[in-house]
């Protein structure tokens, strides 16, 4: 079933290659069948999903490359299925919202963002470190592309930065993985890139150090933790808004899931030893995007930073190593998800319209657009999680449990939730409030009904996870407790071994 | 009284094949009317495939009073060779008719550089790899030079010949030397007349002398600085085939003399052979970067891929054996693609080889655009095509020695492949996103030869990428060969 999710995608577009040229509309269609296939698909995963276990579920496996001991293994368990159903939401509400968008080489475009969704779903899948790498590596060729084709003025520049920024950190963690797999084959005496095989060996805490440095390297770029995140406001400033919206929502994503996929299992010491610099930078990270968020002129960088104060949460949540921390950290990746890929989307509805991203053309846009306005409301209070959306469950989990590991860190990171308020408001007002002041106010027209279409689910995710939390809640508890276990089990025994070296001394 | 070697005529048949079908074509050549031409592309694809068929099956031997060995190596690297032959025959008769340079004699000096290759796979002695060497390059020269018309072409012609005779008495000095220390000049028997005494200064000097003399054939850094001329001046086919074959020759050899026959004295010469890779890699992607000519990128990026295989060469491990094997299979099919998309453009009745005459190529030919996208991708090392289970093959061998200095090569490595997405995607960007040329000057030349030979390396390509291990299965053989010494 995992195996059909993953390739369903790519196969659609493959089928979409056969179809014949200028046949736009039989493009549009056939690219928004496929990805709401997935989402049946994925819908059928999450139902049939037993929240009760934490263990990897619906395990698929077959022998890829022998002789390097490879192979081809997916699974799901409650960290992931999260993130494959927000993947499956947000793919064909990013189609959807590229109707009108993108007149220019539908085909391709289509191709591009159904084999991202096949690289993304496989990376959150892959149980087998060097099928994992490669679903990572992957992801790298249809987004650049997305954004060398379809993006803005300057978007050969953030392409090839996004690109090279992103792959230099990567390839680092390819010679971890073989490090580790050759670590395997000497401690376990078996050739194997399997995660979970590999998670039995216990690897001293300095190679640890090591491995986990570079893995650490190729997540926080992602993510991005600050101050690894220069490529981001480039990247999603010249983005088309299906791109930005995709990165944003899934692709930072793929950062925060490989803290939490691989530090627990692989290099539990050393993630427990890095806790403190992780919280530290993700402080750092949501105060500095915050700051830097308000001083924006350009309403997609503002976004964009954002997205780094509020990804420092997440950072801040898996750092706090405890259950609130890192359940709220889960759901804050997908409440990250779904409020900041709405506010691209709001951004891309402006831009169509006016084909002006600077904050300063706009104003006065709530007496024109009353539907975009109250949509943009709820958006944004979501985004400054306001009690009632999904964004107060997620930062309000984070902040407990960061509370609870340090009084300090939820302190400081409280400070980011007040300064988000301030520049989300601050944009709002200006943008909707005040005198009118476009140039060509008549093209300020009110949401069609397909751009509403792209916000309702949307909406409801934002007051169903707001309200009622507890089917997300409920289907992570078991994985994450499991996380936590392998973390306090080597928090224990290493402890000891600490204070036998220290009095050896 | 002397007795006669024993001679094993059976044992040959794959190099009895391809000389043959090549002295055929020859002959053809002369009596068949210049629209018939297309028998002799059909002969010697069919030599090609036979030959490829027997060097597959064909069982292990020795021969030649012990200078021909048919072994696991021999095997696998006759299969690649003859791969990389049959493509080199496929993306040649349109271009040659386009510019007039359609002789049968071009499809003979293909084979016989491939029966070269070959022969460099299945030598057992130092003077047989020099003659097969020489086999394989002399013809390496004439296509340098083909296009007679062109004197780009007949410098590039020259240039490679002057420095190749250079190279290859630097070769033979080698074994000379080596021959003077140890008494003779059979591989296994070097082994262990090296393994007894301590090693000479003139035995050092002489294995140096080898190294330069393959190092140049390679193109490995600081023995490089022909290729890009060679590569700019000579006719694209030409190129396409020579980039590939040459370097199968050269590694096939380099496995053979250091890893096989000097593998006991493998601590005096990896940390060489290591810097050399560094060297190789570095200078190789750097240089890519500055160009603004197709063929010259190439050059550097042949260049850069040969740093690559030394690492494989300078591990030395049996997995690293075959993982240099699995990246020629591959890069055979990568590179000549590569080659192969330039060869179906024409600007202003030349070749198009500035980057900007591939500008808009996606709007006027998808597939072709898609073919090269593929190709470019797949240079760079990305997942999930053939060039990253080339590089990863190679890596992996080099992380698992444990040692700091192959930990070193592959950061390297993975570093400037790094560097490598720049110039490659550059390209690929301009494919898409450039805006095409409206004065028309580039014109496309599609043939279903050409287009054959871009399927089968496009097929390849993807296949070597999604299921590496029909590719893989295949070359480990040569890793244990080596471990059974």
């Amino acid at each position: 079933m995992l195996t059909t999710l993953i390739f369903l995608p790519l196969a659609g577009a493959l089928g979409i290659a056969l179809l014949p040229r200028g046949r736009e509309g039989a493009v549009r269609w056939a690219g928004l069948g496929v990805s709401l296939l997935v989402l049946l698909a994925a819908a059928r995963v999450f139902q049939a999903f037993d929240a009760s276990s934490g263990a990897m579920q619906m395990v698929e496996q077959a022998p890829w490359v022998p002789a390097f001991g490879i192979s081809y293994r997916v699974g799901v368990d409650g960290i992931s299925l999260l993130l494959v159903g927000l993947t499956a939401v947000i793919f064909p509400i990013a189609l959807l919202s590229s109707w009108a968008a993108i007149a220019d080489r539908v085909k391709a475009f289509t191709m591009a963002i159904l084999g991202l969704e096949t690289a993304v779903l496989g990376t959150f899948l892959s149980l087998d470190l060097i099928l994992f790498y490669v679903f990572w590596e992957a992801v790298l060729i249809p987004m650049a592309f997305l954004i060398a084709l379809w993006g803005g003025p300057n978007r050969r520049y953030a392409a090839i930065k996004f690109f090279l920024y992103t792959m230099a950190a990567s390839v680092l963690m390819l010679i971890a993985i073989i490090a580790t797999h050759v670590l395997g084959a000497v401690l376990l005496w078996e050739r194997t890139f399997d995660i979970e095989r590999l998670a039995t060996m216990v690897l001293p805490v300095r190679t640890q150090g090591w491995l986990f440095a570079a893995f650490a390297l190729a997540f926080a770029v992602k993510v991005p933790i600050w101050p690894l995140h220069t490529w981001l406001p480039d990247a999603h400033t010249e983005a088309p808004t299906a791109g930005s919206v995709i990165l944003a929502a899934i692709l930072l994503k793929m950062g925060t899931y490989g803290f939490v996929r691989f530090g627990p299992t692989l290099f539990p010491d050393a993630l427990v030893a890095s806790a403190p610099l992780l919280a530290a930078l993700a402080i750092v990270g949501i105060l500095y995007g915050a700051a830097v968020s308000w001083a924006q002129t350009d309403l997609k960088r503002l976004i964009a930073f954002s997205s780094v104060s509020h990804l420092g949460f997440v950072m801040l949540g898996i750092a706090a190593m405890n259950e609130q921390g890192f359940q709220g950290a889960l759901i804050q990746m997908v409440n990250h998800g779904v409020s900041t890929g709405a506010l691209f989307l709001i951004v891309g509805v402006l831009y169509e319209r006016t084909h002006s991203r600077e904050i300063a053309d706009y104003g006065g846009v709530a007496a024109r657009m009353p539907r975009f306005a109250a949509i943009f409301t709820i958006v944004l209070l979501s985004s400054a999680a306001l009690p009632g959306t999904n964004g107060f469950v997620g930062e309000f989990l984070i902040l407990l449990g960061a509370f609870r590991t340090s009084t300090w860190w939820a302190a400081l990171a409280v400070g980011g939730v007040i300064l988000s308020a301030v520049y989300l408001l601050w944009a709002y007002q200006q943008v909707m409030h005040g005198p009118l002041v476009a140039k060509h106010p008549e093209r300020l027209l009110e949401l069609t009904r397909r751009e509403v279409l792209v916000f309702v689910p949307l909406i409801a995710l934002i007051f169903a996870i707001g309200v009622y939390p507890k089917p997300l809640l409920d289907r992570s508890e078991a994985a994450v407790q499991a996380a936590l276990e392998r973390l306090n089990r080597t928090a224990a025994t290493t402890l000891p071994a600490r204070a036998v070296v220290r009095v050896q001394r | 009284m002397i007795t006669p070697p024993v001679v094993d005529l059976t044992l040959i048949l794959p190099e009895m094949i391809v000389l043959g079908v090549a002295l055929l074509v020859l002959m053809a050549d002369l009596w068949l009317a210049p629209e018939r031409r297309g028998y002799l592309v059909a002969a010697s694809l069919a030599g090609v495939l036979a030959a490829a068929w027997v060097a597959a099956g064909a069982a292990d031997g020795v021969s030649f009073a012990g200078m021909y060995v048919r072994d696991a190596l021999t095997r696998v690297g006759q299969v690649v060779a003859l791969a990389a032959t049959g493509l080199g025959v496929l993306v040649a008769p349109e271009y040659l008719r386009r510019y007039n340079l359609d002789r049968g004699e071009y499809y003979v000096l293909v084979l016989t550089a491939g029966a070269g290759a070959m022969l460099m796979a299945a030598s057992r002695d130092l003077l047989m790899l020099f003659l097969a060497l020489e086999t394989l390059s002399i013809p390496l020269y004439v296509l340098a030079a083909w296009a007679r018309g062109n004197a780009r072409s007949q410098e590039a012609g020259m240039k490679y010949f002057l420095l190749g005779a250079f190279a290859s008495a630097f070769f033979l000095y080698g074994i000379a030397l080596l021959y003077g220390e140890t008494g003779t000049t059979r591989l296994p028997d070097l082994t262990s007349a090296l393994a007894q005494q301590p090693a000479g200064i003139s035995a050092a000097a002489g294995v140096g002398l080898l190294t330069i003399g393959l190092g140049f054939k390679a193109a490995l850094v600081p023995f490089h600085a022909w290729a890009p001329d060679v590569y700019e001046g000579a006719p694209l086919p030409a190129v396409a085939f020579m980039s590939v074959i040459a370097k199968i020759g050269a590694f096939v050899a380099l496995l053979r003399v250091f890893p096989l026959a000097l593998g006991a004295l493998a601590d005096q010469w990896t940390l060489v052979l290591g810097v050399l890779a560094a060297l190789t890699m570095i200078v190789g992607n750097l240089a890519a970067l500055a160009q603004s000519s197709y063929k010259r990128m190439l050059a550097y990026s042949s260049i850069a891929h040969a740093g690559y295989l030394l690492v494989g060469v300078a591990t030395a491990t049996p997995p690293a054996a075959s993982a240099v094997m699995t990246y020629l299979a591959i890069y055979a099919a990568m590179g000549t693609g590569a080659f192969a998309v330039a060869v179906a453009l024409e600007r202003s009745g030349g070749e198009a080889d500035r980057i900007e005459d591939y500008a808009g190529l996606a709007g006027r030919a998808p597939l072709l655009a898609a073919a090269g996208a593929l190709f470019l991708i797949s240079l760079a090392g990305l997942p999930p095509t053939g060039g990253f289970v080339a590089k990863l093959g190679i890596f992996a061998a080099a992380v698992e020695t444990g040692s700091v200095g192959g930990l070193a090569l592959a950061l390297i490595g993975v570093l400037t492949s790094v560097i490598s997405v720049y110039y490659y995607m550059r390209v690929a960007y301009v494919m898409y996103a450039g805006e095409p040329d409206q004065s028309g000057g580039v014109r496309l030349h599609a043939s279903p030869l050409l287009n054959l030979a871009l399927l089968i390396t496009a097929a390849a390509v993807v296949y070597a990428g999604v299921l590496p291990g029909a590719v893989t299965s295949f070359t480990q053989q040569v890793g244990a060969l080596l471990s059974r010494l």
